[in-house]
């Protein structure tokens, strides 16, 4: 491996948040022309290696990063993507970043714009050249034919089907002359199959023409068939370093979901044989849910009564809609039969009513009041939907908030919880993330729910308050024989407190298993390899 | 077939305002017993006269900023340059040239400042900028009222309240008409002010250029999304202070050459209407809080003052009474802000809606 | 020091220098001849002219709608109550009562369409709310002209129709509420007593309001219309609640500006109360989506304070009417100074 020919080097990077470490002596080189193909599950630490790539400023913010990258032998460390962008580093992000209203070209060219000088131009500066149409268009065409589609530069993105503004988007970076190394994150998830296709030979095409790719799929298939090179994140540390030549699509699931050691064994005392499919709680079918970044689209399962049902599988994938669209919070759409009733979807207030309750990943967004009191945001929605704490006066006209009861039951809640604050009449913006998460479990408790959605419980919360939130659910499950359904893209939590777990995967239900199938399996199931679907039914009907 | 009707009813719902206007006018004239000569008369003095300002109103609009209720503040700043000069005694074009001179860099630091402080309320331009014009006006008040003829000296004891200091509350132009005066032709009994429209349509040329140039381009990223823009590079801040500089200059010497049409000047009253009625102009001319054309900007000035000639005499003539066809004009163009105001705000929701349905088809036909 | 910086931080510079510009007028007007008691005494009448206007911003900042710049719907209501009261030529407590009453009614139709317009322009409340509120004067000034009014002391003497512009009240309720257990302290200052327990009768409405299960629920929708949602609540009702609460207290308040003043101003006199009703309840702490009782006090006395004492101060030391200037200045740069903080 000749020195000259290594487009970039990475080398022992690491990074931590505020004392959380996501990254850990990271290593890795890419030779020009060649495709990366980099995977991981969710919090590997991918996103978070490409944001100190692309100089992004949240990396600075938060104290920069440890190691040395090398981009054609210089040591680079951006201040901004802007000066990545100079370096001939683009990126082509999950979300889009077009203008809707221009057009192609315009897009194409967004701030790099072909301008011919004029008179005032000269005296007043390169901002009041004007825009040369002509060559504009020209431009954008050669980038959009290098990628092997047939787009039309003048039509507007709002006009566009998704997977041509994807398209559009890779075009734009393509363009940029000195780009020298492309990172691309998920540019197929929104693709059909066939321009998937057509998107991988582009790749190739610009490989071939020198520039180099990162490639970020959890289409494992796709990796095997493009990539030259795979590089495998788990936890911050790079697993594995290799040509992608002669290795197997499930041999990557498990580098990506394997822990070395098997780590805490599913520890639920409950066996599989207390339940059979005789007591259903809830049976959705043919749900689709329109939650923005995770829709769901075709969702058909049951949940037994009293157990713990885990819903697992990659961001963006559709995991989170199903609790929201069930709870009324996004438009869905289906069959849902809650203790053998049809549950009305699109109505919130019913569905509280009825005894779901729902604890939602957006902890500062959904779950909580952040400048009122930990008692109110206990107790708001037990009051809301049930009437509980309230007073009422003149025969029922005025409903009255029992103070004296709202505070009786936070203290109850903080007593029993563990949260830490100075009163129940702290605001829960002073909280810790983990305190704000119990608040956020004890609204739901003083529902008395008998079914309920826990959404991401530990997501941004320290280890320690981890494993308080994840007892105080399982002791609600066992103690009430409340039902939970808990959705988190952590596989292991998920192992370590459920008793079955469905791993979603664009969209639907890739397959059930019991905790206790093998890592392989779900890391198989979340990279949407059909196949393996029979095996992971025949395995929950063990 | 279908994209032929299609493509009607977009037109039809997108000037649903200015052909409302034409019908209520259509209405109305007839009522007001007006001849159609005087009609012409009026209507192109007064579109020789308020274009301009209508037209300072376009580009932070493509900028994405709304209406800049704020183009008062460039209003104030020409009334002020007007009165320096009325003060030196400077005459004709030559005085309107000066005002204009001075009262540049007044406009600048104005909108310089304008756009500061609306890039610290993003959201809520508007509503801002209308305050923000509120706010500076009370400091032109101080400094006419009390800076000027003690502070400041001003000579001519014609423009200074009887107290000794301050300016007085109208006062008579030396430039009264300079502009108006070049290259008046009459056609057909109609005079109309060739000097002035060419400056007019100096503007419009100039702003067309503008959309053309990489800077109108910028603007129009950052008005379309802010964020796409900023991680294109683009320095949005900046950019949208620059469309308010220009939005404000051109105010400014809107309301010079509205001024020297009218021949005096209502010091302290005579700005703060200026935004609303320019506001109003533009929207009845079919533009939106984000897409206004010139042609919006001509087409609205002229029905917009249609009916503002038309309506007190209409009402008049119905019912007796000058007030009600004056409270009815005011009525209207406030009505036609708030209506455009909420068409837009409304559309914007269901834009939104849409794209979902759309999406949720798509879901549905893919399973 | 740090605790000082905090309470700085916390209070903001401009009330800081507002009521230190307020102290120093109360201090230095006597050096100039100005009575302190006749201060005081406009102080406290207009505090209690002004107070309920500026309590009515509370719930719908409270709800999450802004400032309520549509203000004028709300005072609006009022005059109806009050000419209508006048034409059924009510007098005393049974006339400002009857005027209440139909105030009330008004208000709660009005505020019910203009809270179902504002639900349909969320996060461009302010602006819409500003130019819903001048359309809806002009328009009512037209029907001020053509609705068939009868009561002489109402209608234009001439024509014996249209409304006249300022409609005198003396005979029917002046000082109704003012002069309620007044206490007459010296010559200049008397304190009108019934307009305190008004507005700590209002006050306690508004604070009682939010303590019930509803009042929560706004409270909710305006901290967090997500959390909110996921509550189950209607957070589309929820606003039209609070806008027609406002638009309610609105109505009342005008009413008890008039009894105080002794005219009911028509035509384009609501306009006057709109950017002043905002400034106040700003100046006493509120921002654009958080607001108690406390900054409705505060606000309305630190402002009405300055509108008091600027001109009579000011004018007897350097004998030159700046007041206008400063009013001016003063509430419309408080708002200006409130929308560019950044919300949270």
């Amino acid at each position: 491996m000749s020195e000259g020919n290594i487009l970039l080097k990475v080398e022992n990077v690491g990074k931590q948040f505020e004392g959380n470490r996501v990254l850990k002596d990271v290593n890795f080189t890419l030779k020009k022309g060649e495709i990366l193909g980099l995977v991981g599950e969710n919090g590997a630490g991918k996103s978070t290696l490409m944001k100190i790539l692309f100089g992004m400023n949240v990396i600075q913010e938060t104290g920069g990063y440890e190691g040395n990258i090398y981009l054609d032998g210089e040591k680079i460390n951006f201040k901004s993507p802007l000066e990545a962008l100079n370096s001939g580093i683009g990126m082509v992000h999950q979300e889009f970043s077009l203008i809707p209203g221009f057009t192609a070209a315009e897009n194409i060219l967004l701030n790099v714009e072909k301008t011919k000088p004029n008179v005032i131009s000269k005296i007043f500066g390169k901002r009041l050249e004007t825009i040369d149409e002509k060559e504009m268009k020209k431009s954008a065409q050669i980038a959009i034919e290098t990628l092997g589609v047939d787009i039309d530069p003048d039509t507007l993105i709002s006009e566009m089907p998704v997977g041509h503004k994807q398209f559009i988007e890779i075009a734009r970076e393509i363009d940029r002359e000195k780009v020298k190394l492309l990172v691309l994150d998920e540019p197929t998830a929104v693709l059909t199959e066939s321009e998937a296709e057509i998107l991988l030979k582009a790749m190739r095409k610009l490989a071939d023409s020198g520039v180099s790719i990162i490639f970020i799929s959890h289409r494992l298939n796709e990796i095997i068939s493009i990539c030259d090179k795979l590089v495998v994140l788990r936890d911050g540390v790079v697993i594995v370093e290799r040509p992608t030549k002669g290795v197997e699509i499930r041999q990557i699931a498990e580098w990506m979901v394997g822990r070395s050691v098997e780590g805490e064994k599913s520890v639920h005392i409950k066996n599989e044989e207390d339940f059979d499919d005789k007591d259903i709680i809830l049976e959705v079918k043919n749900l689709w849910v329109d939650m923005p970044g995770e829709t769901v689209r075709d969702v058909n399962f049951k949940v037994r009564r009293g157990e713990i049902f885990g819903i697992g599988g990659l961001a963006g994938q559709g995991k989170l809609g199903i609790p929201n669209g069930i709870m009324g919070l996004f438009p869905s759409g289906g069959e849902v039969t809650f203790n053998d009733k049809n549950l009305a979807l699109n109505n919130t207030y019913n569905a509280l009513k009825s005894g779901l309750a729902f604890v939602s990943e957006d902890r500062r967004g959904v779950g909580l009041l952040l400048d009122e009191p930990i008692d109110m945001n206990i107790a708001f929605n037990a009051m809301q939907v049930h009437d509980k704490f309230i007073k009422k006066l003149l025969g029922g006209l005025i409903k009255w908030c029992d103070n004296k009861a709202i505070k009786e039951c936070a203290e109850k809640y903080i007593k029993e919880l563990d949260i830490k604050c100075t009163s129940e009449k702290q605001k829960a913006r002073q909280l810790s993330g983990g305190n704000q998460q119990k608040v956020c479990l004890a609204k739901a408790f003083a529902l008395e729910p008998t079914l309920l959605f826990v959404s991401e419980p530990t997501r941004g919360i320290d280890v320690g308050a981890k494993k308080l939130v994840l007892d105080a659910l399982r002791r609600y499950n066992e103690e009430n024989n409340t039902t939970i359904i808990m959705v988190s893209s952590e596989l292991e939590e998920l192992r370590s407190i459920c008793d079955r777990i469905a791993i979603v995967s664009e969209g639907k239900v890739a397959g059930i298993l019991s905790a206790k199938a093998s890592v392989t399996d779900f890391g198989l199931l979340m990279s949407g390899i059909d196949k393996l679907e029979e095996e992971g039914e025949s395995n929950e009907q063990n | 077939m279908k994209l032929k009707s299609d493509s009607l009813k977009r037109f039809l719902i997108d000037s649903a305002v200015p052909i409302l206007f034409i019908v209520i006018s259509v209405i109305a004239i007839p009522l007001s017993k007006f001849t159609g000569l005087y009609l012409v008369r009026e209507i192109v003095t007064r579109l020789t006269r308020d274009t301009f300002l209508v037209l300072s109103l376009l580009l932070p609009v493509m900028a994405g900023m709304g209406i800049n209720f704020g183009m008062v503040l460039g209003a104030m700043a020409g009334q002020i340059g007007l009165i320096f000069v009325t003060d030196w005694g400077i005459r004709d074009v030559l005085g309107l040239v000066i005002a204009m001179i001075i009262s540049t860099p007044i406009a600048i630091l104005l909108g310089y400042f304008s756009g500061g402080v609306l890039n610290r309320a993003k959201g809520r331009e508007m509503i801002t900028s209308m305050m923000l014009g509120l706010f500076i006006s009370g400091i032109y008040q101080f400094f006419l009222l009390y800076l000027c003829g003690s502070i400041i000296p001003i000579k001519n004891p014609k423009l200074l309240l009887s107290r000794g200091y301050g300016i007085r509350n109208a006062i008579n132009l030396d430039t009264a008409g300079a502009f108006d005066k070049l290259l008046r032709v009459k056609i057909g009994g109609v005079p109309v002010s060739f000097g002035t429209i060419l400056i007019i349509v100096a503007i419009c040329i100039f702003t067309s250029w503008f959309r053309k140039t990489k800077l109108g381009q910028d603007m129009r990223a950052v008005g379309q999304d802010m964020g796409v823009a900023d991680s294109a590079g683009i320095k949005v801040e900046k950019t949208r202070i620059q469309s308010i500089i220009i939005s404000t200059v051109l105010a400014c010497y809107g309301q010079i050459i509205y001024l020297q049409n009218i021949g005096t000047i209502n010091t302290y009253n005579g700005a703060d209407q200026a935004a609303l009625f320019a506001a109003a102009a533009l929207l009845v001319g079919g533009a939106t809080v984000s897409r206004a054309t010139i042609a919006n900007a001509i087409v609205g000035t002229g029905l917009f003052h249609l009916m503002f000639i038309v309506m007190p005499m209409a009402g008049k003539n119905l019912t007796g009474s000058a007030m009600l066809g004056e409270y009815f004009r005011m009525f209207v163009s406030y009505g036609v802000v708030t209506i455009a105001l909420v068409l837009h705000a409304w559309k914007r929701q269901k834009d939104k809606e849409m794209d979902r349905a759309q999406f949720r088809v798509d879901v549905k036909t893919s399973k | 020091m740090n605790r000082i910086n905090q309470f700085i931080k916390s209070f903001g510079w401009p009330r800081i220098i507002i009521a230190l510009f307020l102290i120093s007028l109360f201090i230095a007007g006597p050096f100039f001849g100005v009575s302190t008691d006749m201060s005081l005494n406009d102080v406290f009448v207009r505090f209690g002219m002004n107070a309920i206007l500026v309590l009515s911003m509370v719930p719908m900042i409270q709800s999450g709608c802004g400032l309520n710049f549509g203000i004028p719907v709300g005072l609006v209501a009022g005059l109806i109550g009050a000419v209508m009261s006048l034409e059924f030529k009510l007098t005393g407590p049974a006339g400002i009562l009857a005027a209440f009453l139909i105030a009330i009614i008004a208000a709660t139709i009005f505020g019910y369409f203009y809270g179902k317009l504002l639900n349909r322009v969320k996060g461009d409340e302010m602006i819409i709310a500003t130019y819903v509120g001048f359309s809806f004067i002009f328009f009512m000034n037209m029907m001020w002209i053509v609705l068939p009014f009868k009561n002489p002391s109402s209608v234009q003497g001439f024509k014996g129709t249209g409304l006249r512009v300022t409609i005198s009240v003396q005979e029917y309720w002046y000082h109704i509420i003012s002069d309620f257990l007044k206490i007459k302290f010296t010559e200049h200052f008397t304190f009108p007593t019934g307009m305190f327990i008004f507005f700590a009768l209002m006050s306690f409405i508004v604070w009682a309001f939010f303590r019930t299960k509803i009042g929560a629920a706004i409270t909710a929708v305006g901290s967090n219309p997500e959390y909110a949602r996921a509550a189950g609540i209607d957070v589309d009702k929820m606003r039209v609640i609070s806008v027609i609460f406002s638009t309610i207290l609105a109505a009342i308040g005008i009413i008890v500006y008039q009894q105080s003043f002794g005219f009911i101003q028509m035509f384009n006199a609501p306009l006057s109360f709109v950017f002043p009703s905002v400034a106040a309840v700003l100046l006493g702490g509120a921002s654009v989506n958080k607001a108690s009782i406390a900054n409705v006090i505060i606000g309305t006395i630190l402002f009405q304070g300055i509108l008091t004492m600027t001109p009579s101060v000011i004018n007897s030391a350097i004998s030159i009417d700046v007041s206008e200037v400063i009013r001016i200045i003063v509430s419309n740069g408080m708002i200006v100074y409130a929308l560019t903080r950044k919300a949270r």
